[in-house]
This record gives structure tokens, sequence and C-alpha cells, in this order.
């Protein structure tokens, strides 16, 4: 199942509707890539409230997705993990470590739009 | 001859002491004045259900005898069950003990073999094929009503657990997207998991984006409850909120640092006090008295 990647403005904003596969995962994470270089995007919002699970191989790649749109010079936020796929997560020992996280779309948009007035 | 019954073919053992059963109810129905009394005086003699007057006392006698004899007439246990649910729903908050309710029903199938045995006295074959009728019925309905008791206080324990649980881990919302979570007393594994439920909730529906976890009035923690602790700390962000602990004891932080537990992520600020400030700057706010603002403007 492909994820709607969707430009809003300077942001890209994709949400995750339904549990993904490994390779809908690596098929996310390439598109992510192209868009942003395509759009010059300054910053991402990858919204998982839709998930009720996630396992280690989606929170690794949702980790390498921020770190290459990084490498891109843009920023990467996760926003909606409910309050039981993130305890559960961080028993697992999937912390996520180096990813800004928010509520939900409209606080994650507030950061990056946050962390473009702090570097600007 | 033919149209008597053989002695030596025995009835179904269940008609024969349905039978019997019958003859026994009876016999309690006829002397239920007497029997009754006598029972309720065995009781005050007993010194039980000493939280009761003596009125009440015969009250509540005449109602268990009534449903004992019903019990025993029927043969179930549905309307006695019910009946001693009701029982113990009143009679658990005076203070009566499960020991005082397991001696009345035993004192009541005492009074009843003893009334058994002054009946049949001269017949001893039906003497003992009344006992054994009697015996198994009887056990049953102690059975029912005490094990009805100790249910009926089990529940109201889980019930006042559940409402202590609920109390002890207050979610307060201080300033707009600010809670505090004042944590109090001793945190077990359990009350860890709900506390941590708790705020992960909160954090959703109060969309704080800081939280000042206090635990000034938590004495000592151990490996486990610390280790838990860091992993809400861990949850929260995952929620884009930033958990600020506050108050740790010398003893908790002297076993945080011998066990070892990785206190780098969180953030720790002395009190309360100082935590509710480095909360305010992080979300942008400054308190400052009213008169400085004034000259200000």
């Amino acid at each position: 199942m492909e994820v709607p990647i969707l430009k809003q403005g300077r942001y890209l904003i994709a949400t995750i509707q339904a549990a993904l596969s490994d390779e809908d995962l690596l098929h996310l994470r390439r598109a992510l890539l192209e868009r942003v270089i395509q759009f010059r995007s300054r910053g991402v919002v990858v919204d998982v409230t839709a998930l009720d699970v996630m396992d280690s191989f989606a929170s690794r790649t949702l980790r390498d997705i921020t770190y290459m749109i990084r490498l891109r010079g843009a920023d990467t936020v996760i926003v909606g993990i409910q309050p039981e796929v993130a305890f559960a997560m961080v028993q697992l020992g999937l912390t996520l470590e180096g990813v800004a996280t928010a509520l939900d779309l409209e606080e994650g948009l507030a950061h990056l739009e946050q962390r473009a007035r702090s570097s600007s | 001859m033919v149209n008597k019954k053989p002695a030596n073919v025995p009835q179904p053992p269940s008609t024969q002491s349905t039978e019997l059963l019958r003859e026994l109810v009876a016999h309690l129905r006829e002397h239920r004045t007497q029997l009754r009394e006598e029972w309720a005086s065995r009781i005050t003699e007993a010194q039980l259900l000493t939280a009761m007057t003596k009125d009440e006392i015969f009250a509540e006698a005449t109602s268990v005898y009534d449903n004992y004899v019903e019990a025993l007439a029927t043969g179930t246990l549905e309307a006695l069950q019910s009946y001693s649910r009701n029982l113990s729903e009143r009679i658990i908050p005076r203070g009566v003990e499960t020991h005082e309710v397991v001696g009345i029903v035993l004192l009541l199938r005492d009074v009843l073999a003893r009334s058994l045995f002054a009946k049949y006295q001269g017949d001893f074959t039906k003497l003992n094929r009344i006992l054994d009728a009697y015996e198994p019925a009887a056990n049953r309905i102690a059975n029912t009503v005490a094990v009805g008791f100790v249910q009926e206080r089990e529940r109201v324990i889980r019930q006042q657990q559940e409402a202590i649980r609920e109390l002890s881990t207050p979610v307060l919302q201080v300033r707009e997207r600010l809670l505090i979570l004042p944590i109090i007393g001793v945190i077990d594994p359990q009350r860890a998991r709900q506390l941590t439920e708790q705020l992960l909730r909160g954090i959703r529906t109060n969309r704080a984006k800081v939280v000042v976890i206090d635990i000034t009035g938590v004495a000592a923690m151990d490996a486990t409850v610390a280790n838990h602790l860091v992993q809400t700390v861990e949850a929260s962000r995952l929620l884009g909120a930033t958990v600020i602990v506050t108050g740790l004891s010398p003893e908790i932080a002297l076993t945080i640092v011998n066990i070892g537990v990785d206190l780098g992520k969180m953030n720790t600020v002395g009190d309360l006090q100082g935590g509710i400030e480095q909360a305010e700057r992080l979300l942008g706010y400054k308190v400052i008295p009213a008169a400085e603002a004034n000259a200000a403007a």
C-alpha cells in the first residue's frame, strides 16, 4: 500500500494510513527523499496516527528517513504515535533517538516552523 | 404383598433422600418459631454479630432461617446465594467479620441437627437416613453463605483498591500545555504501569508539551520501577512531550547511581518549583511580579 505524500508549501506531509509491509516502508523512504529533492522542501511530517503497532524495522526505517533527510538539509518530525504504541516501543528499546516527535500534525508543523525560524 | 413395595429393592437414592428432605423441611417449618429463637439466643450467647442489636439479629435470623429452609426444600441455591450476597452487602459496612458469618451458619446447622436428634431419637435408622440427607445439603448451604460473604468482601476490597489507585496518581494541568504529576507513596510495578498509562493519556487529551513528574513524596524506588520511570520519560517524548523529573531524594539518587539506570536521557531539577520554572521557560512563559511588569509598560 502506497503512502500518499502531500506538498504543503515548503513542507511535505506523509500520512501512513494502514499497517505497512517492509517493502512499503522502503518505498516510502525512497519516495520521500525524491520529493524532498524535487520540491526543495524544508521539512517533512510523517503521520503515524493510524498505526497501532510499530516494529523494529518500521522504527529503524523512520529513523533512517530522518537522518537521510537531514543530510539534504531538511527536518523531519514523526507525529501521532499512540500512547500504547509509544510505551510498547520503549519497552522494546525502540526510542527513535535523535528523531523529533510531536503530538499530531498541527504540532509537527508548528515544530518545523519554529526550527525554520530559529535557523534563519 | 403385591401392592406393597418389596423391601429388598432399594429406591433410587435421590428420590429417597428427596422424600426425607421433604419430611425434614416439614419439621423445620412446623417448629420455625422455636428453632429460630433458639438459634438467635445461641448467636447472642456465642457473642457473634456484636455489631448488631438483638432485634436486628432476630430479624436477620428469621430471614436466613426461611431462606435456609427454602434452599433445603427446593435444592437450589440461587435464591440463597443472592440473599447472602444482599445480606453481606448490608453487614460488611457494619464491620461483621468472616468468622462470625461462618459461625452463625454453623450454629444454625447445629441447632437444626439437635432438633432432628430430639425428634428421631427413638428410631436410629430413620435418624441416620435423615442425617444422610440433611448433612450434605446443610454443608452446601453453609458453604454458599460463607463463600458469598467472602466474595462480597473481596469485591468491596477490589473496589476500594481501584478507588485508591485512581486517586493516587492525579495528572494535573497547571498551565496551558503543562502537566504536573505529583507522586506520593510507594510505587510498585503495577502502580508504575498505571501511572504511565494515565500520563500518556493525559498528554494526549491535554495536548501537553511539558510534564513535570514530582517524586518528592516517594521515599525509595527499586531498579524495576526506576527503569520504568525512564521508559515513561522516553514514551512521553515519542508523543512529543518533554518530561522534567523533580524532587529525587538522596536515597533514590543513590539507588539510581548504584544500579546504573541511565538518567542521561532525563531532565532532572531539584525541586518542584525549579521544575515548573524550567517548564515555563521551555514553553516560553516568563513570570515577573506585576509591579515590575507595570513599571516596564
